[in-house]
């Protein structure tokens, strides 16, 4: 008895945070969303999603969030793979090199990107010079998608690379064993294996890739509206805390939503894995 | 050409050479142990036979057939890992089925397999259950039970008992000679521990340093050991340097005892292998050496006892108590007096076996 509340005593500094830093902050972004300036109760803010530059918005925000992250898994699964395979004794150093760039300053790193990829920037210099036709990228959703990838990319590496590690390389031999080529065993073991990491790198990239709105800032250029920038705006420029509340609770609804999905996806893939 | 060939075999890791040239033949349907201390090559050799790792220089052959490039998948091979190394995320019924389905065979096949396996390792019924619901004991039959169904031509086991403990270790080797006997292939097992190799083999290699040290039956293997190393190795000795006078007596301790070796030559120096339970103690005088006992230690079946004879102390085994500090004599036949080749550099020490 004595033992039990003494560890709930030592959990409570954490309880402390979570009730200022997050529950205390959720509590009063819902209390915005379903109040007007004015403090009667509405539901408007909330239902300010249908206006159909709303939609629009969070449409291409998911959009891009989904191409962000599928891109980055087909990139991000083989680099792990090749990682964890190297037979170098120096394997940590490259797997440093690889999360190097999340060191730098994400302003910066979007910044580089925008003169890169600008009319007269590195990119088309460089199609000029070997003779083929400049390209109008940087303000479209090509370009944001290509931010986002760049800036969420080792976010995908490091936990597949972290499940890969986990698995005891005797299992893999022991499929190599049992008549399993490569591509037998990558699919049949490596990859339902790895679904941890996956599934966390699925996470750590499509939602804040959902609700960004810095990298549609510098590459969109106030022509690739995302929830993200809609809400940014409502918060700064508008002075209209109760709308962007409201919205902010529905890109929150949906991220929920996004998740249960994943997860039940995962379940039936568990369910195929047993057939 | 025997049923499994090493020919040549060499291999090393960060050039440090694991197998020297090393040549081994198999014969089908055997139980034969590679048995030796860690880094002996015992391992080694049997991942380069499982398609693990490829030889630097040198021919594997299995029924003729050169397998030396052959990867482990195509090989007629099952292993059986050292820490079962099981699938996780299957149950133990898709774990056994794994790879009757890469050979598609037919859903009634994989299930009258599925049974006949889970049948013979005593684990009948566990199909649905997941594999952290077992013991590693269980493990251990489940795994055995998945590289058995494929029917392979040679099943590999690589220290398959050294993560169980006494009691389990002991009927899982009843077991495994069952399970051998019922399927009729031939067992390739790695051991460091000698008294599982003697119990279940049909021929032991001892091995060290990446060298063979001695082939042969474990009755071979124990009462005629080959050198020093094998002596010690296997079982408890008195190993003492000697000096062989002519055929048939040799001199060690300032004694000279006959014994039953020959061909020796005259004076040569030996090393004299005295197993302890040859050693039999009598009155003092009554031997050909006199001693003190300084140690006695209940065993269970006999007691261990040590007599300082001068500067050697001697191992000996009896079933009779003696008090410490007693004065007894020592006296072994002579047929129980082992005799070898002393090595006569370092280099000699890790002596090749060629068969």
């Amino acid at each position: 008895m004595f033992n039990k509340f003494r560890t709930s005593f030592l959990a409570a500094p954490y309880a402390v945070w979570v009730l200022i830093c997050t529950i205390l902050p959720l509590l009063y972004i819902l209390g915005y969303a379903i109040t007007n300036d004015a403090g009667t109760l509405t539901f408007a803010n909330l239902l300010a999603i249908t206006d159909p530059v709303h939609l629009k918005s969070l449409w291409l925000s998911v959009e891009i969030a989904l191409s962000t992250t599928v891109i980055c898994l087909i990139i991000a699964y083989p680099v792990a793979l090749i990682l964890h395979n190297l037979k170098i004794s120096n394997k940590g150093f490259v797997v440093f090199l690889f999360i190097l760039p999340m060191w730098m300053n994400f302003m910066l790193r979007i910044l580089a990107w925008q003169i890169i990829l600008s009319n007269n920037g590195i990119l088309n210099n460089m199609l000029s010079a070997i003779g083929l036709p400049t390209i109008h990228i940087l303000y479209t959703k090509a370009a944001v998608t290509l931010g986002m990838i760049y800036d969420f990319l080792p976010y995908m590496i490091l936990p597949i690379y972290n499940a890969l590690s986990k698995i005891n390389d005797q299992v893999i031999e022991a499929a190599a064993d049992l008549g399993a080529n490569w591509w037998t065993t990558f699919i049949k073991i490596t990859v339902p294996l790895s679904k941890d990491g996956i599934i966390s790198g699925i996470i750590m990239v499509f939602v804040p890739a959902l609700s960004s709105f810095v990298v549609s800032n510098l590459l969109g250029g106030g022509k690739v509206l995302l929830i993200g920038n809609v809400i940014e705006q409502e918060f700064t420029l508008a002075r209209n805390w109760n709308l962007g509340s409201g919205l902010s609770i529905i890109l929150m609804i949906f991220v929920l939503l996004s998740m249960s999905i994943m997860n039940r996806i995962d379940d039936s893939e568990n369910g195929g894995m047993l057939v | 050409m025997e049923f499994i060939q090493f020919d040549h075999v060499s291999k090393s890791y960060e050039k440090q050479l694991i197998l020297d040239e090393l040549d081994l033949s198999v014969k089908e349907n055997s139980f034969v142990t590679l048995l030796g201390p860690s880094g002996c090559g015992k391992t080694t050799t049997l991942r380069l036979l499982g398609g693990f790792e490829k030889p630097d220089s040198g021919k594997i052959y299995l029924n003729g057939n050169d397998i030396t490039a052959l990867p482990a998948n195509l090989r007629p091979i099952n292993t059986v890992f050292q820490k079962y190394a099981l699938f996780p995320h299957m149950t133990i019924e898709e774990n056994i089925a794994f790879g009757l389905n890469i050979q598609k065979k037919s859903k009634d096949y994989i299930d009258d397999k599925i049974k006949y396996a889970l049948k013979l390792v005593n684990l009948d019924g566990f199909e649905k259950r997941s594999i952290d619901s077992l013991s590693g004991g269980q493990q251990q039959r489940i795994a055995i039970a998945r590289a058995i169904v494929n029917e392979p031509k040679v099943l590999l086991l690589d220290e398959p008992l050294g993560a169980l403990d006494l009691k389990l270790r002991q009927n899982m080797q009843y077991e495994l000679m069952k399970i051998k006997q019922e399927l009729g292939i031939t067992f390739i097992y790695v051991t460091h521990d000698q008294e599982e190799a003697l119990t279940m083999s049909d021929t032991i290699v001892v091995m060290n340093q990446g060298y063979i040290q001695q082939i042969g039956t474990p009755e071979d293997i124990y009462n005629e050991p080959e050198n020093a190393f094998v002596a010690d190795f296997i079982g408890e000795s008195n190993i003492i340097e000697g000096i062989m006078i002519k055929d048939e007596l040799v001199s060690f301790l300032g004694v000279q005892v006959p014994c039953v070796d020959k061909g020796f030559g005259t004076m040569k120096p030996v090393d004299v292998v005295i197993r302890p339970e040859d050693v039999e103690l009598d009155a003092p005088g009554k031997g050909f050496m006199d001693g003190t006992i300084t140690d006695c230690l209940f065993k269970g079946v006999h007691y261990e006892l040590d007599v300082q004879c001068g500067e050697y102390e001697w191992l000996v085994h009896t079933t009779k108590y003696f008090e410490v500090g007693q004065n007894v004599s020592l006296n072994v036949i002579p047929f129980n007096i082992q005799i070898m080749n002393k090595p006569e550099s370092e280099d000699e020490e890790v002596m090749k076996e060629d068969v």
